[in-house]
């Protein structure tokens, strides 16, 4: 091979590595990007059951039930509307009724939302900015009545 | 009055930096001895007035000075002491100090070891030095001042973010930071480079070992961070693609892509315009990160403060640095000169695969960071990229990468026989091939990802097994012979066969937890017994605890492997003093088949409490692995050539040991 055609060998491995990986981005952010939404778009929406999704609001008072067992069902509200959230497993320890909470997971059949995941406000990880930024816009922000940084 | 002193230190510190900026600079252009020379006494001044100004922090954290607003609002009289000197860092203004505190350390380095730099070179690194230290000085004193006083006194403080109260968090800062700010010394010498239009193999011998030293701390702070998220939030997950652990990795893949790109500037001359390029780009992703982490664009449990005008500081600094880096390069790159040439198929062609790779892995990284924030920018949309898109980018990305790993480091420079590489390498392929056989039988129909994963990870240790058996004709010569032949590898060798070794431990570790975790979510009551993998665990029942500032009650469970009771392990929930914030202590038995990992729940109804059990099997490999790759990293950077004050060895081509 001559310098130039080695070059050229180089050059176009490179671009066929870029173009695999710009593919595979382009396909995944097609697929696997979910969408956050409040209580009160989500009938706006109209979305088809079982689309993933992220629900963010505020733990509606008096609505968490144990119903007994692992499995926890709860009313996520941005005061507006409110959506009804069943989840089995643990609790994040900030998980309190009045606080705001994310859940991700579908929406089932009966407009039920089964959370596979839920984060809660101040739960200092991973606090939810997306629920204070949506219910801001809202205008029924409150700080959080705990004292974390 | 101390916490004056700190105060005044850090504008004297900026006073320096802005002479430690210019005057070597210009004393380099003008071939001025004195000014040139000037450049380590300023550097060494600016190291100690940072040194001062953090004395001062640490001070005011250990007697619990309250009258330092950092101090009340971060700090408690009643932590234990380990919190109170990292508490110094747990905050937005003190790790900004840490920040300025290692670039000042990173910069003494380079003034106190750099002897036998050529000295316009010097000059100019330490005054690129400077100017980022000039900059994140400037922020300190003017957007973040940790010093601030509060009037009146409070008679007790805040407390730290329970969770950030950890072992492995305590140090997990200064480590990252210790790599994110050692990138700036490649940084530094890449424009010093492009200033003096001059990058050759001597170049590349000083730029190595700082990126490697960075890399090594930035292998282990990321680590720590894993490790500490693995155990401390109790989800049972080590990593969790979030932007945050993204803006860390980012530079990690960069800084490993320059670590091997150096290595052919090095040796054969040659990718040096790339290199320099690399350079620039590590250190752009460490800013990117601290911008990231430090703006709070992102909300996580590094945002400490979310103030936007310290957002828009920082971002001004990353705009200067990248994009004056990026233009001085599109102006000066041209004038580097082109080195020797090379077949697709030799060490440099393996190597310059390896940076392609490693590039596209962070571009998609990157944009998966990125993407939320600007859609949201854009459209007020709001989208979280979580780990089905890098699961669905990042590692296919990385799988021909890891499967080249071994076959790359056989080839030798510039032209090189594919044939004999991989007839070196039967051995180490079939072991693989046969593990993996192994693996597909045991698993029946599994995921196909599981036996494809383990045999790729036992790929990377054996090929890096079977490069040193070669190397030191274990089994063809007589055992006394290999052996001194061992002794004669040069330590770089031997540091890239067990940093090579320690990938593929931590790739089994990974495909393990990911295809073959066990979750089980129970009520339990005392006494009563649950499996989970291999194991039963037994709830033996809860009592209350009290700690040095938490209270909290106490879960007791006892693991029976069959009926053989193996291990007691204790989960924690825990109130900490002074807001009652609550925290989950996991229980965790761990041995290198797998860790038992127990985290107790709320109480439900009828008494019992929400048990979650993992079987994370293989696991540690992932840390193991991190850590044997640091330790290989450690091996290279004691290589002779590296060495300070060592003899230059003039290396020929043809007797270059292949590394």
């Amino acid at each position: 091979m001559t310098r130039k055609q080695k070059r050229l060998s180089v050059i176009l491995g490179g671009l066929a590595i870029l173009g695999l990986a710009a593919g595979l981005v382009l396909y995944a952010l097609r697929d696997s990007i979910v969408f956050f939404y409040t209580p009160s778009e989500i009938s706006e929406k109209n979305l088809q059951p079982g689309t993933r999704l992220r629900l963010g609001g505020l733990v509606e008072e008096g609505s968490i039930s144990k119903a007994g067992g692992t499995t926890v069902s709860f009313v996520v509200t941005d005061t507006i509307k409110t959506l009804n959230v069943s989840y089995t497993g643990q609790l994040p320890d900030l998980f309190r009724e009045g606080q705001g909470v994310v859940a991700e997971g579908v929406l089932d059949a009966s407009g039920v939302f089964i959370a596979d995941t839920v984060l809660a406000k101040h739960d200092e990880n991973y606090m939810p900015k997306d629920v204070a930024d949506k219910l801001k816009e809202k205008g029924v922000w409150q700080e959080g009545k705990g004292a974390g940084p | 009055m101390i916490a004056e002193i700190g105060h005044f230190a850090l504008i004297l510190a900026l006073a320096v930096a802005a002479f430690q900026t210019l005057v070597p600079l210009i004393g380099a252009e003008r071939g001025h001895g004195q000014m040139i020379a000037s450049a380590v006494p300023a550097t060494l001044l600016q190291l100690i007035l940072v040194y001062v100004a953090f004395a001062a922090l640490t001070h005011a954290y250990l007697i619990s000075d309250f009258s330092v607003q950092n101090v009340f609002e971060n700090s408690h009289s009643a932590k234990p002491l380990l919190y109170k000197i990292s508490g110094v860092w747990g905050n937005h203004e003190g790790s900004m100090l840490l920040w300025v505190f290692i670039l000042a350390s990173f910069g003494g380095a380079v003034a106190v070891f750099g002897d036998n730099l050529p000295p316009t070179l010097k000059a100019r690194v330490l005054a690129v030095q400077g100017a980022i230290g000039f900059a994140f000085l400037l922020f300190i004193v003017v957007a973040s001042n940790p010093f601030a006083r509060l009037n009146p006194v409070p008679i007790e403080g805040n407390g730290l973010n329970p969770v950030l109260q950890d072992p492995a968090l305590a140090f997990h800062p200064p480590f990252l930071y210790a790599g994110y700010v050692g990138l700036s010394v490649a940084f530094s010498f890449a424009i010093a480079a492009l200033i003096d239009g001059k990058v050759d193999a001597a170049w590349a011998r000083w730029v190595r070992p700082w990126t490697l030293a960075a890399w090594m701390f930035l292998t282990i702070g990321i680590s720590m961070g894993s490790w500490w998220a693995y155990y401390e939030l109790g989800w049972g997950g080590w990593w969790f693609w979030d932007p945050v652990e993204n803006a860390s990795f980012m530079p990690w893949l960069v800084a490993t892509a320059l670590l091997h790109s150096a290595i052919v500037v090095e040796k054969r001359n040659a990718l040096k315009v790339w290199t320099v390029l690399l350079s620039i780009l590590a250190f752009s992703l460490s800013l990117l990160g601290t911008f990231l982490v430090r703006s709070g664009v992102l909300t996580s449990v590094h945002a400490f403060a979310v103030d936007p005008a310290r957002g828009v500081f920082i971002l001004g600094i990353l705009c200067f640095f990248i994009g004056g880096a990026l233009t001085l390069f599109a102006w000066r790159a041209p004038a580097l000169k082109a080195g020797g040439f090379f077949s697709p198929i030799s060490r440099e062609g393996g190597l310059v695969l390896n940076n392609l790779f490693l590039c596209a892995a962070c571009a998609s990284v990157l944009i998966g960071t990125l993407y939320p924030l600007a859609l949201e920018t854009v459209t007020g949309e709001k989208i979280s990229v979580g780990p089905p898109y890098f699961n669905l980018t990042f590692g296919p990305i990385m799988l021909p990468l890891l499967l080249l790993v071994p076959i790359g480091a056989q080839l030798s420079w510039k032209r090189a026989d594919l044939f004999a590489a991989l007839q070196r390498l039967w051995a180490a392929a079939a072991l693989a091939v046969g593990l993996g056989v192994l693996v597909l039988i045991a698993t029946e129909r599994g995921p196909w990802l599981a036996p494809f994963g383990m045999a790729l990870g036992a790929w990377l240790i054996f090929g890096s097994l079977a490069d040193l058996a070669n190397r030191i004709a274990l089994f063809s010569a007589p055992l006394p012979t290999s052996l001194s032949r061992l002794a004669g590898l040069p330590r770089s060798s031997l540091g890239m066969t067990s940093a090579h070794a320690g990938l593929g431990l931590m790739i089994i570790g990974i495909i393990a937890i990911s295809l073959w975790k066990v979750e089980h979510i129970v009520a339990m009551k005392p006494g009563e017994r649950a499996d989970v993998g291999s194991y039963t665990v037994q709830f033996v029942g809860e009592a209350p605890l009290t700690g040095e500032n938490y209270t909290g009650r106490a879960g007791r469970f006892r693991l029976f492997r069959g009926e053989r009771e193996v291990a007691t392990v204790v989960s924690e929930k825990r109130e900490f003093k002074p807001a009652g914030t609550p925290t989950t202590e996991v229980g965790l038995y761990q041995t290198l088949a797998g860790d038992v990992y127990v985290v107790m729940g709320d109480r439900t109804a009828d008494g019992a409490r929400v048990v979650r059990l993992y079987f994370n099997p293989l696991v540690s490999l992932i840390w193991l692995g991190a850590l044997i790759m640091f330790l290989g990293g450690a091996l290279s950077l004691t290589d002779r050539r590296y060495r300070v004050g060592a003899p230059k060895r003039k290396l020929t081509a043809a007797g270059v040991p292949a590394e």
